[in-house]
């Protein structure tokens, strides 16, 4: 089946997969010797991908149980024995990828059960309760009544319990701190409503809101259940995505013996064997061997760097050409990663203060209306000198005033543009972040692995004869030097044979083809005047020149014309060299713009535009940005960045494209607006029906009528969203990685 | 009236029946993979 291709691989291509060692560590014991092991296969896309999937797994050795979710992307597979069997190896060949989840991460989510639980109670008690009161408004004689009314306090009381209790938690706990949030008003209004009715029951008046408290509740858990699956969505898609950090590293012992330790229990001076396409786990120096170490996660530079015996290694950076045998200068709670994720905390304090415009409203809104409700009560008691009736209008004022459309005017028109964000490739953390991300005014990037995809391409080569191109590519294509791998896709000649292939660090490569030595790499090594270039040589000749630029990633230039557009400004923050970071900026027309930034520095130079009073919306991929990620007003990370950076960020995009930028800003901005909207209307509502619940002309039928009519309402306004400019559909699959250089655009 | 007797507690019985439904299938696993639910229907049973 054509969807069962495998799909476009998401970010920064592995060198090599989990190892069977991380497999094993990152296993959960089920008891009785099974194990179960929770991968993310982003790739599986219909039910022949399931059964090929599962048939072949249930065929492998040790395997007892495999189970794929469609909905998750997720297969779970429970497995006995010492050692892993081969799942990933057993996906690879079927044309899966496959990352490792924590064992935690399969289960379920207990959080979401409750809620849909308490929405079908509440659903239950609302609907039975309206129809039984319908009966009521259309003028069921007094027995009769009484009867529907204690079947309705029967109903309604395990939805106030169990339902209710969301609520009632949540303002609990905002009390005990002396603070007040939307529940409050809402618990106080509903508890009351019901107690009054059952009063009014027992006693025989012919009113009671039961019906009025159990939609309140129904309409608000729909609102809070929203939210919730919005959440969950965006950190099920994060948690999915490949960790760039191993979970372990591989020790040599004194007697030279080999084992693979968990990250925690690497201490200080052990001695690590790290393979090519490995990433280094913990700081460390250089033992012996000698490698190419691509540091373009940690520091943004984006050229490979030679290294030999003595050279300081950070944790994170990614090994390319040669084994290595290294010494380890701290434990991996010393290291570099976890250095970064300690800024990461200083820096998210200063977020945390942020509160989303429904805080903001609540706090507004609760004194008012129970201060109204309470003026009310007197006004009437003075009035009339009634208890009864004094207090009956001060709770439909409660009642009628109750949140009900304000709960579900933020969160479901976030639910609908985290919705349109994520069909379009864009995971939101929280609601929050798109009402920071819609104020934003400055957008400050990263240039390495954002701006530009982090990998040479080919601008421009050179060559006598067209045959030294597919010698090039040849001996490239066993290398897996980022230079090499561009310098690869120029040409395919299988019928070539490359034999003593040797790879130089930092220098290039050698190798016999048809009996003569050529040598592919730095110009002087290969015996060549012109620097700067990678040249094919033979005895010191040349005979192809290549010239290689860190290509743009995708949507870059109309990234930056569109927020250009849109009246941002724009900045790079960037740990490259000036040379590289000034080429770029030139060629996106970003005026201002910074190089050789250390995190700390970038960290700084968000708090000094912080003071000028611009909200920065920072978007970069590395290491060194995530404490930069945490520290803006609102953040954004490609799905290729470093999992800790993915993790600070608000906004992560999957498919690579930069205009995922300008469109994350508009969709946020739209939101914002229909929130504000939404607010409206409900004031709007309010104003209109306040003054008829002061004046005691509220029913229980206009309470009922007025609640729902303003809860559709603002569902319907939030609705809007969906339509309007729809990006196309079809992006997210479009954008497969771009055949970087076709042969065809070479010059001859 | 009389027809009340019965037919209040029939409806509401019909109600909680349809309740307990969903909360048994909610526990018993059934929303935890709708897309995949609907995809199994195209696989072939395995032999035993």
């Amino acid at each position: 089946m054509s969807c069962c291709a495998p799909g476009a691989e998401l970010g920064r291509e592995l060198a090599r997969g989990p190892s069977r060692e991380e497999v094993l560590l990152a296993s959960r014991e089920l008891g009785d010797g099974t194990r179960q092991t929770n991968l993310s296969v982003p790739g599986i896309h219909c039910a022949a991908c399931i059964g090929a999937i599962e048939g072949a797994l249930l065929k492998t050795d040790g395997i007892t149980e495999a189970r794929i979710n469609l909905s998750t992307r997720r297969l779970s597979a429970k497995w006995r024995g010492e050692y892993p069997p081969p799942i990933i190896e057993v996906l690879r060949t079927l044309g899966y990828e496959a990352n490792l989840l924590d064992a935690e991460n399969g289960s379920r989510d207990p959080e979401l059960s409750r809620l849909l639980r308490a929405l079908a109670v509440a659903g239950f008690a609302a609907m039975n309760i309206m129809l039984l009161s319908t009966s009521v408004w259309s003028g069921a004689d007094s027995e009769t009544r009484q009867v529907f009314y204690w079947i309705s306090a029967l109903l309604a009381l395990p939805a106030l319990v169990y339902s209710g209790g969301t609520f009632f938690a949540s303002a609990w706990s905002v009390l005990r701190r002396g603070r007040t949030n939307m529940d409050v008003p809402i618990s106080i209004g509903v508890s009351l409503a019901f107690g009054l009715s059952l009063y009014d029951t027992a006693t025989g008046a012919p009113h009671a809101y039961f019906d009025a408290a159990t939609s309140l509740l129904f309409f608000l858990l729909v609102g809070r259940t929203l939210d919730h699956v919005m959440r969950r969505k965006a950190r099920a898609a994060v948690v999915g995505l490949s960790r760039l950090m191993p979970r372990g590293a591989t020790v040599v012992r004194s007697d030279g013996s080999r084992d693979y330790l968990p990250l925690a229990e690497v201490e200080a001076g052990m001695r690590l064997a790290i393979a090519p396409g490995e990433r280094v786990p913990v700081d460390a120096v250089v033992d012996s061997g000698s490698s190419d170490i691509d540091n373009s996660i940690a520091t943004g530079e984006s050229l490979p760097q030679p290294v030999s015996v003595g050279a300081q290694l950070r944790s994170g950076t990614l090994n390319l050409t040669g084994a290595l045998t290294v010494v380890t200068t701290s434990p991996a709670s010393g290291s570099f990663v976890a250095e970064m994720a300690r800024l990461i905390e200083t820096a998210e304090d200063g977020r945390a203060r942020f509160r989303g415009l429904s805080d903001r409203a609540a706090r507004l809104y609760s004194p008012v209306v129970h201060a109204t409700a309470f003026v009310t009560f007197v006004g009437w008691l003075a009035a009339t000198g009634d208890w009864h009736r004094a207090i009956s209008i001060a709770i439909a004022v409660l009642i009628i005033t109750c949140p009900c459309a304000l709960g579900l005017a933020v969160p479901m028109v976030q639910a609908v543009a985290a919705r349109r964000l994520f069909e379009a490739g864009i995971m939101v953390k929280d609601g929050s972040a798109m009402e920071r991300l819609a104020e934003i005014d400055t957008v400050a990037f990263d240039k390495t692995g954002t701006l530009t995809s982090g990998r040479p391409r080919l601008a421009s080569s050179t060559a006598g004869d067209p045959k030294a191109y597919a010698i090039a590519a040849a001996m490239a294509a066993r290398s897996s030097h980022p230079v090499s791998r561009a310098i690869a896709a120029i040409a395919q000649d299988p019928a070539l044979d490359v034999i003593d292939l040797r790879e130089y660090p930092g220098l290039g490569l050698s190798a016999t083809v048809d009996g003569e030595v050529y040598r592919l790499g730095q110009a002087e090594w290969c015996g060549d005047q012109q620097s700067g270039q990678t040249v094919l040589s033979r005895d010191g000749k040349r005979l192809a020149a290549f010239m290689l630029e860190d290509s743009l990633r995708r949507g870059a230039g109309q990234a930056a014309q569109e927020l250009r557009q849109a009246g941002l400004a724009m900045t790079i923050l960037s740990g490259d060299s000036p040379d590289a970071v000034s080429d770029v900026a030139a060629k996106l027309g970003i005026a201002d713009a910074s190089a050789r930034l250390l995190p700390e520095q970038k960290t700084r130079r968000l708090a000094d535009l912080a003071e000028q009073g611009r909200k920065v919306l920072m978007v970069g991929d590395g290491l060194n940005d995530a404490p930069a990620l945490a520290a803006a007003y609102a953040s954004m990370a490609p799905a290729s960045a470093a999992d800790i950076g993915r993790n600070a960020a608000d906004f992560v995009f999957l498919h690579g494209n930069l205009t995922a930028v300008p469109l994350a800003i508009r969709v946020c901005r739209q939101a914002g607006s229909l929130i504000r909207q939404n607010f409206a209307l409900t004031i709007a509502y309010n104003v209109v029906a306040l003054p008829i619940a002061i004046a005691g002309h509220v029913t229980p039928l206009i309470a009922a009528l007025a609640m729902s009519s303003s809860s559709v309402l603002v569902v319907a306004n939030a609705l809007r969203l969906h339509g309007g400019d729809r990006p196309a559909i079809g992006d997210a699959k479009r954008d497969a990685p771009p055949v970087e250089l076709s042969v065809l655009a070479l010059e001859p | 009236m009389s027809s009340l007797v019965y037919l209040v507690p029939v409806a509401l019985l019909l109600g909680a029946t349809a309740l307990g439904a969903f909360l048994w299938s909610l526990r018993n696993g059934q929303y935890d993979d709708m897309k995949g639910a609907a995809e199994r229907v195209l696989l072939d049973d395995e032999q035993e």
